[in-house]
């Protein structure tokens, strides 16, 4: 499944990084500790948080993630809008909260990779 | 409209830098040039030659330099099929005609076709010459070229970069990158261990082994941003066989090293913590994967923490070291 596929199944908004859309998801993953990211996500995953913060941004980048969904409408910092557009990673926005969202993701056919 | 047509794209990587190329390639670039003409006057049989030599299946006509239609091998099969071979070019050409901009992106070129059912589209100037035409081939050709070139650019920087230890004649060659941390910097948080990523893949590093590079120089570059009084600094040095991350600073050092080994032990302030940062897995992240880790820390001098991770090597379970010099 594309970023774009689940953009559309979950009517996400993209605010940065179009240019990522057509990227295929390997998995998921959700946490709002971005040590925890670092562990845990694997390449090509679609993280889920609440953090807006531009780190999140240097996270997925440096895991090579497939895009990440912030949830619950948290606001999301202009230079982590910046940075996505530069790297390419799609941030997705839903006014959803995070168990929502996964639970959503779950039924659409993505999961987390061991 | 638009939309229908983005979702019929295959959904694989290689899509996106072709779409990404229609978009910075500009007519110019791809279009023929110069381009065959007729004129009004030019009858059909005498069309009919132009094309057949020219190996075109459509050409402008041009009447004192100004664009007045354009015509295509259809229009030459309609009149050869009713005889009409002595008409003149005018009587059967397509008056109406769609064109493009030299300096617009090829991309627009793309709508047209897909929207019309011409197969050609007359390249104009700002002035509104006629400068060259596009075709479906030319996009397709000048595609290829731009991956191509892309692609051999690639080649050749990460084969200067990977033969750097080869080129370089000595006993024992090594890179050192030096990256200065500010701390409480959150802003530029992952910037140092995002070049180094870089870098190593530049090398031609194996993903999955610049990928725990990457972790643990974020891991080590976030600490220093998060804890530190002063900052610090951190050290790469790269050799064929391994990488060696130092990272230092000069305070406020460790209390209890190995509390600080605890999953989940943390003295990061709260603010900290709201930015996902603290969660007391900074340096357990490190000991998973790193293959050695040796930490010193003394309270009120400094940290010094080296990290050593074999490349192109079988991973062994990591081996970890701590001492708190007194």
């Amino acid at each position: 499944m594309t970023v774009r596929e689940v953009v559309e199944a979950l009517s996400l908004r993209v605010v940065a990084g179009q240019s990522g859309l057509e990227q295929q998801i390997t998995g998921g993953y959700a946490s709002d500790l971005l040590s925890c990211v670092m562990a845990g996500a694997k390449t090509g995953n679609l993280w889920v948080t609440m953090q807006g913060h531009p780190n999140v941004v240097a996270v997925a980048s440096l895991l090579d993630l497939a895009a990440v969904v912030v949830t619950e409408g948290s606001p999301i910092e202009p230079i982590s809008l910046q940075r996505a557009e530069e790297k390419g990673i799609p941030l997705l926005t839903t006014e959803q909260g995070t168990f929502c969202t996964v639970a959503k993701l779950a039924q659409v056919g993505i999961h987390e990779t061991r | 409209m638009d939309e229908g047509r983005e979702n019929k794209m295959p959904s694989t990587s290689g899509i996106t830098k072709i779409q990404e190329l229609v978009y910075e390639l500009k007519m110019k670039q791809v279009m023929t040039t110069p381009v065959i003409t007729v004129s009004p006057e030019t009858r059909m049989s005498e069309l009919k030659e132009i094309m057949r030599t020219r190996r075109i299946s459509g050409t402008p006509v041009l009447k004192g330099g100004q664009m007045v239609g354009i015509i295509s091998i259809e229009d030459l099969i309609k009149a050869l099929v009713e005889g009409r071979t002595d008409a003149l070019v005018s009587e059967r050409m397509t008056p109406e005609v769609l064109t493009v901009q030299a300096e617009e992106s090829v991309i627009e070129a793309v709508k047209k076709f897909s929207e019309s059912r011409v197969g050609r589209l007359p390249v104009l100037d700002d002035n509104g010459h006629l400068v060259g035409i596009i075709t479906g081939v030319d996009i397709t050709r000048g595609l290829l070229q731009a991956i191509g070139l892309e692609y051999h650019e690639d080649e050749i920087q990460r084969y200067r970069a990977s033969h750097i230890f080869e080129d370089i004649a000595s006993d024992d060659t090594s890179l050192l990158l030096r990256y200065k941390i500010p701390c409480q910097d959150f802003q530029r948080g992952g910037e140092a261990s995002s070049k180094i990523r870089k870098t190593l893949y530049r090398m031609g590093g194996n993903p999955q082994t610049v990928r725990r590079v990457g972790i643990v120089a974020y891991e080590a570059e976030m600490n220093i941003i998060i804890h530190t009084t002063d900052g610090g600094e951190m050290v790469v040095e790269i050799q064929p066989n391994r990488v060696r991350i130092v990272a230092t600073d000069h305070g406020p050092g460790i209390e209890d090293v190995d509390q600080a080994l605890e999953p989940g032990f943390s003295t990061a302030p709260e603010w900290i913590r709201e930015l996902g940062f603290g969660a007391g897995m900074g340096l357990l992240n490190i000991s998973k994967f790193a293959d050695e880790m040796h930490l010193e820390s003394s309270p009120g001098v400094g940290t010094r923490l080296e990290i050593l991770i074999w490349l192109n090597a079988h991973r062994k379970p990591p081996e970890v070291s701590k001492k708190a010099a007194q």
